[in-house]
């Protein structure tokens, strides 16, 4: 039990900086002043938050290999790398849809001063727009690590002993489902507890001074 | 390797099969989902302490478990409760309204709170009882302003009704893995039930975005 919850957590965090990386990108994409960025971005994101994340596990996990060549499937752990992998780029879209909003409540006028001062587009998204819009997406992005380990739990239906997939093992040697389940649920309970107290330091620590307290 | 495309074709009353019972999953999750979601909304905007407290317990409880987890839980102690097995659908319908209504809970509960203190008050003054209250005012104003969210979350209902794969119901997923497993051709039917999920919820987001325009549009 105690090595599912240790499962659960590394799949969590480093799909959670898979999708922070890739959400970061694909999202400040969609607001780029250039057409074809703005596609990819919007296209990226409706493919991936339109289909279920299971289908697109079992997609990486049994479609994929084939096609790239035997030797992925003789890989160890190929399930682990898989889910982390999955679980990334789809988290990757829902976070990009939290950036572009929190990117859209930068007022114009900032970038047009940002530009104003000489700063190139890059510049100013690295120095102006991102550090700014960073702390307005902080509460849905808590939202979003939080389903990340939520979400972590389907990697069992590709064979990864995380939190539910240890479950259910423990449930088939004996025949205690609903014991083992129990167990899990307060393991999920205990992670989630744990984020948002850690984020509300966060966001109290990264609080721009002046604006409205929480 | 050479396509076969084929193979979606060969077994095409198998995946209708396997359609209908993600369908009917989905709309019996809305059907209970819905009106419980209503009234943990109510519970939770409740004053009297008794209802107020479990409401938030329990809405709060659901939220932060993964939906498979609770899909397990129910498969596992339902037999239990009721005395005897269930099978794996009823067990489904169940995790999902159990499920799905706190999120519905908390879409509907931002609806109410936008109902001005005013309109409930003046519909109280004109002697309605709190039901009545509840009926006529306050669940017309409130849920035809969350509209869109609620669609949204229908969208997200109809991807976690793949979920129920867990527990070997036969809907949509497990249909194709059963046509995988005899006929192995996982890249073709994997991208078939994904283009498949890909198209019904684009044109549920195309229907969200719809009511969202005409939304701005009357205000």
């Amino acid at each position: 039990m105690l090595r599912g919850i240790l499962l659960t957590l590394q799949i969590g965090i480093i799909s959670w900086i898979i999708a922070l990386f890739a959400g970061i990108l694909i999202g400040t994409f969609r607001t780029f002043p250039w057409r074809p960025l703005r596609v990819v971005g919007t296209a990226y994101v409706e493919i991936f938050r339109n289909i279920p994340l299971l289908v697109q596990l079992f997609f990486w996990y049994y479609a994929i290999p084939p096609l790239v060549g035997q030797w992925l499937n003789r890989m160890h752990n190929l399930g682990y790398y898989c889910a982390i992998f999955g679980l990334g780029i789809y988290t990757a879209s829902r976070v990009a849809e939290h950036v572009r909003s929190g990117l859209n409540t930068v007022p114009t006028g900032q970038r047009f001063a940002g530009l104003s001062t000489g700063l190139s587009q890059l510049q100013l998204y690295r120095h102006v727009i991102i550090p700014y819009a960073i702390r307005v997406m902080i509460p849905p992005l808590t939202t979003e690590f939080l389903t990340v380990f939520k979400n972590s739990a389907l990697a069992m239906t590709i064979g990864v002993l995380e939190l539910t997939g240890m479950a259910d093992r423990i449930n088939a040697r004996t025949w205690h489902g609903l014991e083992s389940t129990t167990g899990a649920i307060a393991g999920y309970l205990i992670i989630g507890l744990s984020i948002i107290t850690l984020m509300s330091l966060v966001e109290s620590k990264l609080r721009i001074p002046g604006l409205i307290k929480r | 390797m050479a396509f076969d495309w084929d193979v979606i074709w060969r077994n095409k009353y198998l995946f209708l099969g396997g359609l209908s019972v993600t369908l009917k999953l989905f709309v019996l999750a809305l059907a209970g989902g819905l009106p419980l979601g209503i009234i943990l909304g109510l519970g939770s905007l409740s004053s009297r302490r008794w209802l107020y407290y479990p409401t938030r317990a329990y809405v709060n409880f659901i939220r932060n478990i993964p939906l498979i987890l609770v899909v397990f839980w129910v498969y596992f102690s339902l037999p239990l409760i009721s005395g005897r097995s269930l099978g794996p659908f009823t067990s489904a319908v169940v995790a999902f309204v159990i499920f799905e209504a706190t999120y519905f809970c908390e879409i509907i509960r931002a609806g109410f709170q936008s109902v001005s203190k005013g309109q409930i008050q003046s519909a109280y003054s004109t002697g309605l009882t709190y039901f009545q209250m509840v009926r006529y005012v306050l669940i017309p104003i409130a849920i035809r302003r969350v509209i869109p969210s609620l669609l949204t979350q229908g969208i997200v209902i109809l991807q976690d009704t793949s979920l129920a794969y867990v527990i070997g119901l036969r809907e949509f997923v497990r249909t194709a893995a059963i046509v995988d497993s005899r006929e192995v051709r996982p890249l073709e039917l994997y991208s078939f039930v994904a283009i498949v999920f890909l198209v019904l919820c684009l044109v549920g987001s195309l229907v969200v975005r719809r009511l969202e325009a005409r939304d701005r549009q009357r205000v």
